[in-house]
């Protein structure tokens, strides 16, 4: 059953609503409506479901109309046509009352410039919302209590806006749209002015958070890998039409129009890491055929890993020894490492990208090597660095 | 060549002399009303020894900013009275206060009425513009037609003067809170006037102490204009000094008007940094 229903959306910003929405339907660009009536098309014919507990992302350039829409959602902006349904609910039919109350106990907001109250505490500002319900003041503050310190924010109640960092100020409007216990949360590009660092922790947070409380999210971004780390769904966005809808893995593998396989391209290519960026350089290698299993062992020992790489003179890539081998080389007592080197192993070219990389160490336990076209020895990636960096999302920007 | 004529001065005449007399038993009221409020305040002035006023406006002064404000004001009124201008010091301090008291209580809910409204801000404008501009010896007249010579007239000549700056900057101040923190209380639920409670009027508010400030200056000013029409105070003194040529009267008189408006001006300016700070 979903909790948010919204049917044939339109929002007209001008004078002649209803002449714009006809020609729009009569298939009239925007440029062409715009010319005519002086009206800007904001959403055209938006229609989506979003089930409850769900993360569903809106995504889409700047003007695309995903702040447009989501006002829409609790009717800071009121439509021009079609129906939003809450809990069942056509809140576009709602009197003044009872949008009222749907803004105090279902749904709340939370801003891109974070728009906490400057003359307010921090409680103060995280028990707005209760004040506004009327909640008696013991009661609001201790609720308001309660999601500071979900967000993480015990022991700076006293404190001013003015005083906190963009991060912390972002947490108290999160705090502030949480002490009501709505069920929905409209995130309007909550994170973007947020330095990358601190986005990207108030991301893990949310996930945290959205774990234990299970509340519906509307996030709006323009962020892709935003999108693609928070959102169960995304709907993307472009000249008030949502283009695409569908889960991460779905708009990635197959992008429904050009402009979504730009958005999701432009990542692939230039964003993310490479084989160079991630390799430790002053890796242990032994020489062939200089050094023999003994060698091998005691550097493998010095530098605690169980494996090492084999050069030539001319720092090509020959091999890779293992420490059981050596070890039963050095018991019988051989002086070469003919024997033991594994010669079939992957390798990567500096400019690997991270996703190859792990497809090339699937099913092998062995680091992987990184080479110049030359098959000269560059450094090393070890499995540890592969899995740590796809778990982040794998960007260069981070 | 010109062949018309309009006889506004008729017009006017007429119209006031019957707006007057129909408005009779309404202005009767008011004039009580003000004339108490202004002779109430005059007599607490001066009804104690000077000293005791000086002290406590010091002390006064030294809670809501600072001693040295606080000397300056002991100093200021000691010398206003070795000037022998005590009386009509505390008297144009009485209609001063009491004409930036009416003008606020009536400037601060019209500006927020019209923050609220396009409509009654496009009223107010050009009726503001009006009031500023208008020469101010044009509005002696009907003050004095509609309230007789003397306090009242001089209040409500000084309220005409005084209030545009009161309603303009509360206006502007609300107009001046960012549309994002408005929007933020209406996304929980605030009405119209929880949202003006809670968030523009505290947000506005060292804008309106601007106004607040510009308000009181305006009326001391309009002091000295209204003597003409039955102010007193300071005032007359300058008056006087005028019609007998009298130099050294008219500095003594000018001296204490420019001691007030330095101790008014600063202790609101301090004032409203107090309220930022908090």
């Amino acid at each position: 059953m979903a909790i948010i229903k919204v049917e044939n959306l339109y929002k007209v910003f001008g004078k002649e609503p209803k002449r714009a929405i006809e020609m729009v339907k009569k298939g009239y660009k925007k440029d062409e409506i715009m010319a005519k009536t002086g009206t800007t098309i904001g959403i055209n014919n938006v229609s989506f479901e979003v089930e409850p507990g769900e993360s569903f992302v809106v995504m889409g350039l700047s003007g695309s109309g995903k702040s447009t829409l989501i006002r829409c959602l609790n009717r800071l902006i009121e439509p021009t046509s079609g129906s939003i349904s809450i809990n069942d609910k056509d809140i576009t039919k709602m009197d003044k009352q009872e949008l009222s109350e749907l803004r105090k106990k279902n749904v709340s907001m939370v801003f891109q410039n974070f728009a906490i109250f400057p003359h307010y505490t921090v409680l103060e500002n995280a028990a707005y919302g209760l004040k506004v319900m009327g909640v008696v003041k013991e009661e609001r503050e201790k609720k308001a209590l309660e999601s500071l310190e979900a967000v993480g924010l015990k022991g700076w109640e006293t404190y001013y806006p003015s005083k906190l960092s963009g991060g912390m100020q972002q947490r108290v409007g999160l705090a502030r749209a949480l002490a009501t216990d709505p069920d929905i949360l409209l995130m309007d590009e909550a994170f973007s002015a947020l330095d990358p660092l601190i986005r990207k922790d108030m991301q893990s947070e949310l996930l945290e958070l959205q774990d234990k409380l299970q509340k519906t999210i509307i996030f709006i971004t323009h962020d892709l890998d935003e999108a693609l780390r928070l959102g169960d769904r995304i709907a993307l966005m472009k000249d008030g039409e949502i283009v695409q809808i569908g889960t991460p893995e779905e708009i990635m593998m197959s992008p429904a129009t050009e402009y979504v396989e730009k958005f999701v391209e432009d990542v692939d290519r230039s964003r993310v890491l490479t084989a160079e960026m991630i390799m430790k350089k002053s890796a242990a290698i032994i020489h062939y055929p200089k050094d023999g299993p003994r060698v091998a062992l005691h550097r493998m020992k010095e530098n605690d890993i169980s494996s090492i790489f084999i050069v030539d003179k001319q720092n090509r890539l020959i091999g890779i020894v293992m420490a059981e081998d050596a070890l039963t080389a050095v018991e019988k007592n051989e002086t070469s490492l003919d024997t033991i080197i594994q010669k079939d192993i992957p390798t990567a070219l500096p400019d690997t990208p991270l996703k190859e990389m792990f497809t090339l160490m699937t099913g092998k336990n062995l680091p992987l090597a990184v080479v110049d076209e030359n098959y000269k020895f560059k450094g090393i990636v070890v499995r540890g660095t592969v899995m740590a960096k796809l778990a982040e999302g794998g960007n260069a920007n981070d | 060549m010109i062949d018309f004529f309009i006889p506004l001065e008729d017009w006017i005449n007429i119209g006031f002399e019957r707006v007057s007399y129909f408005l009779s038993p309404f202005l009767r009221a008011a004039s009580g009303f003000l004339g108490t409020l202004i002779d109430g305040f005059e007599t607490l002035l001066l009804w104690p020894p000077e000293i005791v006023i000086m002290t406590v406006v010091a002390l006064l002064v030294w809670w809501l900013a600072n001693y040295r404000l606080a000397i300056f004001a002991f100093v200021g009124l000691l010398l206003t009275a070795g000037l022998d201008i005590w009386a009509p010091t505390m008297s144009t301090v009485a209609l001063a206060l009491s004409g930036t008291a009416v003008s606020l209580l009536v400037g601060i809910p019209l500006g927020i009425f019209a923050s609220q409204s396009k409509v009654v801000e496009r009223i107010l404008r050009p009726i503001m513009d009006f009031m500023q501009t208008l020469p101010s010896f044009v509005y002696l007249i009907p003050a004095v037609m509609f309230f007789g010579m003397g306090k009242v007239s001089a209040l409500v000549a000084i309220m005409i003067f005084a209030m545009p700056p009161a309603v303009r900057l509360t206006t502007l101040g609300i107009r001046e809170v960012s549309g994002e923190m408005v929007e933020a209380a209406r996304a929980f639920g605030s009405g119209r006037w929880q949202t003006l409670k809670d968030v523009q009027l505290p947000l506005a508010l060292p804008t309106i102490m601007a106004g607040v400030n510009q308000c009181i200056m305006m009326a001391l000013a309009m002091t000295v204009i209204a003597s003409m029409i039955g102010g007193g105070g300071l005032g007359n003194v300058v008056l006087r000094s005028m019609q007998t040529l009298n130099i050294g009267m008219g500095a003594v008189g000018g001296l204490g008007i420019v001691i007030l408006a330095i101790l008014l001006d600063r202790l609101t300016e301090s004032i409203s940094k107090k309220m930022k700070k908090d």
